[in-house]
């Protein structure tokens, strides 16, 4: 349950330093939070809202419309069994019965011990490795019931933390550039020319 | 089971002996570093876009008939051509929100080779005047986020974004924008508004196009992934090359993903225009044929929106001016495939139930129809169904898309196609989505929904009151 910390309220304002309006850094500021806190808090929505110029109701409004935004504790792993039409024709409702006598919660549970969240998602976009499934939005690909065992296995002894992080980190990679390379956001309130490389002569 | 990112090629990707315009690093395993780009022609798309003035590149994609690849198939030069008259800045936003069901190409070029949608941003900005560049990543591609990231920070690094880009007076930012999950979001209104801090809800129409107004209220281009993909290729190589692939309506490549029923399920750069669903169904050189020697019983022919093809279309080629008159579209090039054990309510219940939890909730055919379609779908899988819910379900659908809605024909039905495209009573394309499938499956097989339903019995009435 917190506001910011320093660090990211550093990297806060560099995200923000990009749009030409600072509201465009609402979704990125909440997956900031959602890393910092495993879910989005609502002193995190509150800080949001101050550093983007909006109520924390306007926060909250955006960040409710978005499926991977929690607003309560979850499993240290999420397990995402897509279920629509071609993963389900190659036996996802097999695989999510599975998994749900498995780790012993139904969809939408997670596990006593906190370790695990499991969900029926919709498309992953790996129509062609159907079943396929998502641990913290890392992909396997053609799971297998007793693949899937090895998988929860693996993960609850910590064998796979160099390649997945807990719920909540996203990608690993920020972009981080020079500020000298960075040509910087402008007020399109403030920009009334057209850019100096058309000369004045953009096509029609 | 297999993990992400640890082949050479990406999973599901099959390579052939076919041009590839923007697979082409994809045997590589370090295809996405700017080593291996540069060692590949990368970036010389630019330079020598750079090289000419801007509205002479505009011309140039707009003579190659670069469609768009994102499911309405637009060309990407004439839409750029969409602003108003000496109105500025104007902006890029790249659409990386892939989520269509059945759908996967984008996310392949962002993890595979991410310079080359970058070059592609630049060389569009460069060409329509754009002043910043948004690349919009769905929320869910973690490994996506991670490669596009790292090449944006090695190309400003090397000096190919940023200020004064090759030493030219073309300076550009490129910014990275995650989304966090939803569907909708694809709709390039509802782009704008989730990269303006909001819900993702599409915005009314007029004016159809964010060209007249976009994001913060300025001109703005939304491109696919894949449509920006094709620039440096045709850059290097022309537009007359560009034009000698495919046909004079479809030019160039696509990606198409085949998943579901088929022996080798996988993404193939197919050449437009002439690769039929045939070739890709049962060619060697694609899948191979139906699983275990099964029947084709129905396709999905280009993502969960499309209405249904049957082995009578396998012929029909990947062209537009012929999908539509036959009852469907191509979408976003997806094709799922569905063999003769495919229990059809059950198989359309996943596409309808997912267009119905997709729903933004803004338009209210879609918000209530889509519910009601997969209720009646699920209570008449469940075996709980009556005979007047195949009635409710063309009501409901209705409401969504008035009078006819597109089918293909069927020699062994009698019927005749219905063209493609339909009306709507929403704003975007998630409503009459969710009737698609739905309404495929029960005009095509009927009589599956039929042996499911329990009729009723009527108890007879006469005169003198119920028949004993």
């Amino acid at each position: 349950m917190a506001r910011l910390s320093d660090e990211n309220v550093r990297l806060a304002k560099e995200i923000i330093a990009r749009y030409p309006r600072s509201r465009s850094a609402t979704i990125p500021l909440l997956h900031l939070a959602q890393e910092q806190d495993g879910y989005v808090t609502n002193e995190a929505m509150v800080h949001i809202g101050e550093l983007v110029g909006a109520t924390s109701a306007e926060v909250l409004g955006t960040a409710s419309f978005y499926e991977m935004f929690k607003f309560e504790p979850v499993g240290r792993y999420l397990i995402n069994i897509c279920g629509t039409m071609s993963c389900a024709l190659m036996g996802a409702e097999d695989l999510m019965h599975h998994a749900e006598e498995r780790l012993g919660v139904k969809l939408g549970g997670t596990t006593p011990d906190g370790t695990f969240t499991l969900e029926r998602a919709e498309c992953q976009a790996a129509c062609t490795e159907a079943p396929c499934l998502q641990v913290n939005y890392r992909y396997r690909f053609r799971v297998t019931n007793d693949e899937f065992d090895r998988l929860v296995d693996d993960l609850a002894a910590g064998r796979l933390d160099a390649e997945i992080p807990p719920h909540g980190t996203v990608a690993r990679v920020r972009q981080r550039v020079a500020a000298d390379r960075v040509v910087g956001a402008v007020d399109p309130e403030l920009v009334t020319e057209s850019p100096v490389w058309l000369d004045g002569k953009a096509a029609l | 089971m297999t993990a992400q990112g640890t082949y050479a090629h990406a999973p599901g990707f099959i390579a052939g002996d076919r041009p590839k315009i923007v697979t082409s690093r994809f045997e590589y395993a370090d295809s996405h570093t700017l080593e291996r780009y540069l060692a590949t022609d990368g970036y010389a798309g630019l330079r020598r876009a750079l090289a000419r003035p801007a509205a002479e590149i505009h011309d140039e994609v707009k003579n190659a008939t670069v469609l768009g690849r994102g499911g309405a198939g637009f060309p990407a030069g004439t839409k750029w051509g969409l602003t108003p008259q000496g109105v500025w800045p104007r902006y890029l936003v790249v659409n990386g929100d892939e989520s269509e069901p059945g759908t996967y190409k984008d996310r392949l070029l962002m993890e595979r080779d991410p310079h080359q949608l970058i070059e592609g941003c630049l060389i569009a900005c460069y060409a329509a005047g754009l002043s910043q560049c948004f690349l919009y990543i769905r929320g869910e591609m973690a490994l996506a986020q991670e490669r596009v990231a790292a090449a944006i920070n090695e190309a400003y690094a090397a000096g190919y974004i940023g200020k004064n880009i090759l030493g030219s007076r073309f300076s550009l930012d490129v910014v990275l924008h995650w989304g966090a999950g939803a569907y909708v979001v694809g709709e390039e209104t509802a782009l704008i508004e989730s990269l303006e801090g909001n819900r993702g809800m599409p915005r009314l129409k007029p004016p159809y196009f964010p060209a007249a107004i976009g994001l913060y209220g300025q001109p703005t281009i939304v491109n696919n992934v894949e449509t920006l993909a094709n620039l440096p290729w045709l850059m290097r190589h022309g537009a007359d090359a560009y034009t000698a692939i495919g046909t004079k309506t479809s030019p160039g490549t696509r990606m198409v993903a085949v998943s579901g029923h088929v022996k080798r399920p996988g993404v193939y750069e197919i050449i437009n225009g002439t690769t039929t669903f045939r070739d890709l169904i049962y060619g060697d050189d694609f899948c191979g044929g139906i699983r275990d020697g099964n029947d084709l019983k129905a396709f999905v022919p280009g993502g969960g929106s499309a209405p249904w093809f049957t082995p009578e279309q396998l012929d029909l080629p990947f062209e537009a001016s012929q999908i539509g008159p036959a009852g469907s579209m191509l979408g976003s090039g997806a094709i799922m495939v569905m063999d003769h054990t495919t229990d059809i309510p059950k198989a359309a219940l996943t596409l309808t139930r997912f267009y119905a939890h997709e729903s933004c909730g803004k338009c209210t055919p879609c918000r209530e129809g889509g519910t009601w379609l997969e209720r009646i779908l699920s209570r008449i899988v469940d075996g709980e169904g009556t005979d007047a819910d195949l009635a409710q379900i063309v009501e409901v659908g209705e409401s969504i898309c008035p009078g006819a809605f597109p089918h293909a024909s069927s020699s062994a039905l009698g019927l005749s196609a219905t063209p493609f495209p339909y009306k709507m009573n929403t704003i975007c394309f998630v409503g009459p989505s969710a009737y698609a499938p739905v309404h495929s499956a029960l005009t095509l097989f009927r009589e599956e929904f039929e042996a499911r339903v329990t009729k009723r019995n009527r108890i007879p009435v006469t005169s003198s009151g119920a028949a004993s």
